[in-house]
């Protein structure tokens, strides 16, 4: 009998499951004994890192997109729709379309970033962390002229180095455009240091003093104010700004909260090493879709992916999953429009950060292309 | 005074460097009710420091910040 798998989300973590999936068991799709199923809402993959780019026109949409069908195994049963409901009880997922039965379920829905989450915000403030908001910051970093561009960051938010990747880059942008004098670039953080890895922290503040970059700490947004620009945080204080640019709460997909799977957030109770969602011995949780006190990194999709997929395919076979994710990251870090460096950690191991350099820099510009060598279940 | 307290909800943040267990607890109360407690597990040192200095700063309540084995047990009231 066909045992098939569901797979619901296409981006990076869904894609590479289903990818990865199908190369393993090329034999058993061939001979009808399993079904991949890939359900995604959008023909297009687009690879996220490049929002960063498209803001300081540092590159174009088309670079960072590919259709769906391009990347996928043939084998694969690609399905564009909507997921309405996961029905774990049951095991089907609801479609706008039809009800896919599973064996087993693979939940990669992805966050998103929600300015609905502080009022006022979503009218006063830019993000670059949606395709829209990245191009409409683009035009807005381009007219600014002088003031205080002021950036703001709540939790949880997927990569988590991308805010300072963004202020070096301002701070580079201006430069070149000769203007960096006129604009103060001021970044925020909620916690008692600019970033939640002690040794990004001690490195990032030697390049603000370096740089002249503003800071401060303990700043949790509250609200703004869009007719008089002011942010208002948490401790009282007000933040006047002529620019905003904010990485705001992250939430988990409306098919999540929908179906009654998530915490408040939106996100999918897991078990921290086999990935499985809680309580259920047939449904796998990947990448942002969980609710692990790990990164939100297309990293941690891809680490945790090669774990899911073993899993799937022992148990398939008959085996114990028996593969553990063992919390690993790893992110780069673009210091500036000409260097980079990057970190890894995972549960056991802090995290180690590498001295900036032009190659680095490079690399990640190449990782950028071979991206999509990851996403086809290639590297 | 501690074992009369009721934890709204337990945030296992062990083996967390980022975002981090302070991370994790500042989403929680950002999101949560006031008069909510919450319970933090870590296993980084940092976090018997950081803590308490957050909680603080924001005005919030601890209630108790205590070593067990290998982690630390640290409960936190939303207080506004």
């Amino acid at each position: 009998m066909t045992k098939r798998i569901v797979i619901i989300g296409g981006s990076v973590a869904g894609t590479m499951v289903a990818n990865r999936l199908a190369k393993s068991m090329v034999k058993e799709l061939y001979d009808g004994e399993l079904e991949i199923i890939l359900l995604t809402n959008s023909l297009q993959h687009i690879y996220q890192p490049g929002f960063l780019f498209i803001a300081f026109n540092e590159g174009f949409l088309e670079q960072f997109q590919k259709n769906q069908k391009e990347l996928v195994h043939p084998k694969i049963n690609l399905i564009i729709d909507q997921a309405k409901i996961i029905d774990v009880k049951n095991n089907k997922v609801v479609t706008e379309g039809q009800s896919l039965d599973y064996d087993f379920l693979v939940i990669a829905t992805g966050s998103y970033p929600d300015m609905n989450s502080v009022p006022g915000l979503a009218e006063a403030g830019h993000t670059f962390y949606t395709l829209e908001g990245a191009v409409k910051l683009q035009e807005a970093m381009l007219n600014f002229k002088g003031g205080t561009l002021l950036l703001t960051i709540d939790v949880p938010h997927k990569c988590p180095v991308a805010p300072l990747e963004f202020i070096f880059m301002a701070d580079d942008f201006y430069r070149e455009l000769g203007i960096r004098e006129k604009v103060k670039l001021k970044y925020t953080y909620p916690i008692g240091r600019v970033h939640s890895m002690e040794a990004i922290a001690s490195w990032a503040v030697q390049e603000f003093d370096k740089r002249g970059i503003e800071y401060e700490v303990y700043f949790n947004l509250e609200k703004v104010d869009p007719e008089r620009k002011i942010a208002y945080t948490m401790d009282g204080a007000e933040h006047p700004f002529d620019l905003l640019v904010s990485i705001p709460a992250h939430r988990g997909a409306q098919v999540i909260k929908d179906s009654g799977l998530g915490d408040e957030d939106g996100f999918i109770p897991t078990d921290r090493y086999t990935l499985k969602m809680e309580g259920q011995d047939n449904v796998y949780v990947v990448g942002d879709a969980t609710n692990l006190p790990v990164s939100k990194a297309g990293s941690t999709a891809h680490y945790e992916a090669d774990i899911v997929v073993k899993n799937i395919i022992s148990e398939l076979k008959g085996i114990p999953a028996s593969h553990r994710y063992d919390g690993k990251t790893f992110c780069f870090i673009e210091t500036g429009l000409k260097e980079a460096t990057y970190i890894t950690f995972n549960y056991e191991q802090p995290p180690r950060l590498c001295p900036p350099s032009e190659m680095l820099h490079w690399f990640k510009l190449s990782y950028n292309e071979i991206y999509w060598l990851a996403a086809r279940g290639l590297l | 005074m501690s074992e009369e307290v009721s934890i709204t909800k337990t945030i296992d943040a062990r083996g967390s460097y980022c975002p981090g267990p302070l991370m994790e607890l500042v989403k929680a109360i950002k999101h949560g009710q006031v008069g909510d407690v919450y319970e933090l597990l870590s296993s980084d040192s940092g976090s018997a420091k950081d803590v308490p200095e957050w909680v603080n700063k924001m005005g919030h309540e601890l209630i108790y910040c205590k070593p067990e084995g290998d982690f630390w047990r640290i409960a936190v009231r939303k207080t506004k």
